[in-house]
């Protein structure tokens, strides 16, 4: 056990990490991926700005050859953080650091795009292509602010809790329910068992997004039937309060983990329909050369 | 009274079974005794299929019977089987209650057994030992009459009894082997951990059984049963399966009743079985009780033996896990070689010399085996108190080895907890990092390292050899043995160690003539986790350094204690109160267990007087201090509630364990999204299985501290590892490695439930065919479904390993799950890193 100081040469960089490299994706090394960003868009914004480009501004100049260029690549570079994010080995590099590229490099290709265009917006796959990367860029915000937002009350909304102890508590209630019930009569007890019968997971996907499920949602019906001073109901209408509670604790779980993850939904086809297009747009262009 | 045995074996585990063995074939008159009506009942009670492991493998079986990795049905029947067909006289059902000696009374050869009572206070009995043959006498009245015995009882020991009256009733009971057996009673489960847990839920589990089963608790918590466990337990309570008594002890058991004192007062209810599930005690007060001395006082002490094992007691050997050696391999090789030694076979060579042999072979100079133990224990002070079979044990689990003139040793932030001792030569240490020049000598016979071995942390210098210089790395764990089998070692190593931290304390400049009145005034002292050491406005003057452990500091602003900074192993405090002879400005208490050293003051400030450079140096660090309490006082005034955030935050985390961490995975849950990328990402580089689990574990203010490995100073799954497979790894790591036998102990060692019992699974299909044809399970731990699935395609199931964080260890990039983490939620940090006030109250956003 005689070994050198980092021995595979990591104390230096693991002393670097435990210092702590507590910051968010987008404050990722003061904002060194913000300011790459910026620099493109603002090089960019003068490049056109700057260069007499004849007949007119456009595609198909030199300096929108060169901005098309840069586009097609931070496009497809961007679209590898899904390949990325699934393949942790080999190599040292941070997931964070991606992300924090993906995002600013993302947004400055609304400035790369758009003066690429020059400005010629019309019914055709060029404009297609254009956009279609907008459309990928605004779910993208989109997904930026409830990455910044929503965090919070998903951990809030947790206490401490895992998934499957959520599913537990809810068994271990309905187990108490059926015991608690059994004094009931026949329309009474119906209520409960389809209370406890209901899947917690059949939602539906505006109820999932909205969080507004009390419609459909048998607990809540049987609360609203039944009357807790009614004989029999001492156990049963507590438990019933008890188990709505957990039913929303797992239903905000649900929720707040469908609108983090929604957008996905969108920005990935979007980002597999502007490749096929931008494809289209870049043979069309090299075809009518 | 029948034939007296040339040898009666206790015990027919695998060291039992062994030397039973090689009585019969050696033609021995010989009996095999055994509690139980089958062969070693430790492994029959494993669970059906279990895979046991033959650890260590470079080691030679010697044994005339077989054994090798495998099936638990396996080994036991091929045990069965040649058992028989060596002819053993195997008495079952025989259960040794006392040994005595019938010869005449040895001279001078008495027994002193200290027995400590629950307040403290010990008692001395003295016992006068008497000469072979010996009477063993069994719980059932016969007597069994042998010249030599060899106890070879494993370290199970027996259930814990009831001491209430009635507590010998036939149906109280301290085993439930298939619950479903009792329908229609009344049954009593007496004690809350997890055992007695599933014993009651198991028994209440099918209504069907019509069974009434309550279970009682002495208090209100469960503090030795799995969080789980309590959980289902409370569970089945408020469902009315069964009830759970608190407060409630045992007063009486009669036939179909039993009375329960409660904090409501007594009360009788209906009771038919009882079932006693309140631990086990070890064997050691039976084996004392036969004559056995124990090296020490200490739990983990194991009996005083021969080269030849043979205990104080003359003609009773020790053998086996209670002799220390807990792996089957060790305990059969012993079983032989002892039957062998009872039968005059002076020469024989122990079955780990190749081992041993192979240790020395690179160092210079030609000598046999014993000469090189003889010479390392003459030469290096602190191993002189030992015996040769002692030696051989110690040189098991440690190296030797050779180094030239200026070769380095080991480098300064290297981790590394293992011992040096100096057998030949010297060796230099390099006390200012800034100038590897100037050096500090130790010389030969000496030990050096033991701040690592003490504090669990990191090398504090470099050390290079002077000359050519032969040392021996002691392991920690041999470290460990070695104090507590030679008390002289013991203080030895605490002595020097006091003088090296004292001498570091305030950098170079100090010789050991100046702190040897310190030394020897200094007190080293145990604190609980939570113990307070200095008190706020207390008027005592004495100076502490952290031995062991951490501490944190805090003081009282407001109404509220405010955490004030957190202090990790080889900082001092308390000087501040010395040295201005003000009353004590803040409390320090201790983060974990912890040991400090105690320096009386007076002792302090004289040698502070002698040195001016060393009182200036102390000023600059207590300014130091002062400025950090007085900036978060500060604070408080003008931004009392983000001083309450940092505050509370970092008592937060020192009650998760932080304080004994050395490298922590924390999640912020302002950041994380849930994706578990993390736990994929570790599947992916650990054998596709995480050995983390984000979701579980506590969170305060968004701080979340998932089950994962903490890697703690002093591992607490280091504790109890028969195969040693635990160590501390080049980065600081603390992993597992392929020689783990799957026993499980590591598991419910941890505190922190970071470990995991499982089989390798399969290769899953690469992700580009996941991503392309959708093959295979995809990123992240495959389902277990899939696992097992896979497996059988493959064949030969894989035996269930422990499985734990290994920090990324030779992962280029470093941990998986922060690289993995798309927000950098997911941080790894160290206490002493991590525990201020600025890195507490960042915005990260």
């Amino acid at each position: 056990m005689a070994t050198k100081a980092g021995g595979t040469g990591r104390f230096t960089q693991d002393e670097k990490r435990r210092d702590s490299d507590h910051v968010s994706f987008l404050k990722h090394r003061s904002f060194r991926w913000l300011w790459i960003a910026l620099l493109l868009s603002g090089a960019a914004i003068a490049g056109y700005l700057m260069i007499d480009q004849q007949p007119r501004p456009n595609g198909g100049t030199w300096y929108g050859y060169t901005l098309g260029t840069i586009g097609v690549l931070l496009i497809l570079w961007l679209s590898l953080l899904g390949v990325r994010k699934r393949r942790i080995n080999p190599g040292a590099w941070s997931l964070k650091a991606w992300t924090s590229a993906h995002v600013y490099l993302g947004l400055s290709l609304i400035v790369i795009g758009t003066l690429h265009t020059g400005f010629q917006i019309g019914w055709n796959v060029h404009t297609l292509a254009y956009v279609l990367m907008l459309l990928v860029i605004a779910t993208g915000i989109y997904g930026v602010a409830v990455y910044a937002t929503l965090p919070a009350s998903l951990s809030a909304n947790r206490k401490e809790m895992t998934r499957a102890q959520m599913l537990d508590a809810l068994t271990a209630i309905d187990r108490q329910l059926e015991s608690a019930a059994q004094p009931l009569g026949r329309e009474d007890a119906d209520l409960v068992i389809a209370a406890m019968n209901q899947d917690p997971f059949s939602l539906g996907v505006i109820g999932r997004l909205t969080g507004n499920f009390y419609g459909s949602c048998r607990t809540h019906y049987a609360l609203t039937e039944l009357e807790d001073d009614e004989p029999g109901m001492e156990r049963v209408y507590p438990l019933l309060e008890k188990r709505l509670a957990q039913l929303d604790q797992i239903r905000g779980q649900l929720r707040i983990r469908a609108l983090l993850e929604v957008w996905l939904f969108v920005h990935i086809p979007l980002t597999i329909a502007l490749i096929a297009a931008l494809t289209a747009h870049v043979i069309s262009v090299f075809y009518y050369w | 009274m029948g034939e007296t045995f040339k040898v009666a074996i206790i015990g027919s585990g695998p060291a039992g079974l062994s030397a039973a063995a090689r009585a019969a074939a050696l033609g021995l008159s010989h009996v095999l005794l055994e509690k139980t009506d089958h062969l070693s009942d430790t492994i029959y009670k494993y669970q059906k299929g279990k895979h046991v492991m033959a650890t260590p493998s470079n080691l030679v079986l010697r044994s005339d019977i077989d054994f090798d990795a495998g099936k638990r049905e396996a080994i036991l029947g091929t045990w069965d089987e040649q058992i028989a067909g060596h002819k053993v006289n195997v008495k079952y059902m025989a259960e040794a209650k006392a040994i005595r000696g019938t010869g005449d009374p040895i001279p001078g050869s008495m027994q002193q057994i200290v027995t400590r009572a629950r307040d403290g206070t010990k008692s001395v009995k003295e016992v006068q030992r008497h000469a072979p043959p010996y009477a063993i006498e069994l719980t059932n009245g016969e007597v069994v009459m042998a010249e030599n015995v060899i106890l070879a009882i494993g370290t199970q020991g027996n259930p814990n009894r009831m001491r209430c009256p009635g507590a010998d009733l036939p149906h109280v009971q301290y085993q439930l082997d298939d619950p479903t057996e009792y329908v229609d009673e009344h049954i009593v489960i007496v004690g809350t951990g997890d055992a007695g847990i599933e014993n009651a839920r198991g028994l209440a589990e099918d209504p069907a059984q019509r069974n009434t089963v309550s279970i009682l608790n002495r208090g209100t918590e469960f503090p030795t049963a799995k969080a789980a466990n309590v959980s289902a337990l409370m569970a089945d309570h408020e469902a009315g399966k069964l009830m759970v008594r608190t407060e409630s002890e045992t007063k009486a058991i009669e036939p179909g009743f039993i009375t329960l004192t409660t904090r409501d007062g007594e009360i009788r209810i209906l009771c038919d079985r009882i079932i006693a599930r309140i631990g086990s005690a070890p064997p050691r007060a039976f084996v004392e009780e036969c004559g056995i001395e124990f090296t020490s006082e200490d739990r983990g002490a194991f009996p005083r033996l021969s080269p030849v094992f043979e205990s104080t007691a003359p003609g009773i050997f020790v053998i086996g896990a209670l002799a220390g050696y807990p792996l089957i391999k060790h305990c059969m090789n012993q079983g032989h070689d002892v039957i062998e030694f009872i039968n005059g076979n002076t020469d024989l060579k122990p079955a780990d010399e190749p081992i041993i042999a192979a240790k020395f072979a690179e160092l210079p100079g030609q000598r046999s085996t014993e000469e090189w133990l003889e010479f390392l224990r003459s030469n290096v002070s602190i191993l002189g108190g030992m015996n040769p079979l002692q030696m051989r044990e110690f040189m098991l689990d440690s190296e030797a080895k050779f180094f030239r003139a200026g070769e380095v040793i080991f480098e300064r932030n290297a981790p590394g907890s293992s011992l040096f001792g100096i057998a030949s030569g010297s060796v230099a240490v390099e006390v200012n990092p800034a100038d590897p020049s100037i050096t500090i000598p130790i010389e030969s016979g000496s030990i050096f390292g033991e701040v690592g071995l003490i504090s669990g942390r990191r090398r504090g210098a470099t050390i290079r050899a002077a000359e050519d210089t032969i040392v021996v790395e002691i392991s920690r764990l041999a470290a460990l043995k070695l104090q507590s089998q030679v008390p002289s070692a013991k203080a030895a190593i605490q002595r020097i160690s006091i003088e090296r931290q004292l001498l570091q304390m305030f950098g170079s400049g100090l010789t050991r003539e100046d702190v040897a009145p310190l030394v020897e005034a200094a007190q080293v002292q145990e604190k609980r986790a939570g113990e307070v050491v200095v008190t706020e406005g207390a008027d005592d003057k004495d100076v502490f350094i952290i031995r062991r452990g951490s501490m944190i500091v805090e003081k009282q602003i407001g109404e509220r204690p405010v955490f004030l900074s957190y202090l990790p192993a080889g900082s001092y405090f308390g000087e501040m109160a010395v040295i201005d002879g003000s009353a004590r400005t803040a409390t320090v208490k201790a983060a974990i267990k912890a040991e400090v050293i105690r320096l009386p003051g007076e002792g302090f400030l004289d040698l502070l007087e002698k040195n001016p450079a060393l009182r200036e140096r102390a000023m600059k660090d207590m300014a130091g201090r002062r400025a950090t309490n007085a900036f978060i006082e500060g604070q408080k005034d003008s931004f009392s509630s983000v001083v309450d955030m940092y505050s509370q935050t970092a008592q937060f985390l020192v009650d998760n364990g932080i304080g004994e961490a050395t490298d922590v995975l924390l999640i912020d849950e302002k950041l994380c999204i849930g994706c578990d990328n993390c736990e994929k990402a570790c599947a992916d580089s650990h054998d596709g299985l995480s050995r983390l689990d984000r979701e579980a574990g506590k969170t305060y203010a968004h701080l979340h501290v998932p089950t994962s490995c903490r890697h703690c100073e002093h591992p607490h799954c280091m504790a109890d590892c028969p195969p040693n497979a635990i160590k501390r790894g080049p980065d600081g790591e603390v992993f597992i490695d392929e020689t783990c036998i799957g026993c499980g102990n590591c598991q419910r060692n941890c505190p922190y439930g970071v470990i995991r019992m499982d089989a390798k699974p399969p290769k899953k299909p690469s992700l580009l065919q996941w991503m392309l044809f959708g093959k295979g399970p995809g990123p992240g731990e495959a389902s277990y479904s899939w696992r097992k699935k896979a497996a059988e395609k493959e064949g030969a199931a894989k035996a269930k390993q422990a499985i734990k964080c290994d920090m990324c260890s030779g992962i280029d990039g470093g941990p998986a799950c922060v690289r993995a983490c798309p927000t950098g939620a997911a941080i790894r940090v160290s206490p002493d890193k991590f525990l201020t006030f600025t890195k507490l109250t960042e915005d990260v956003e």
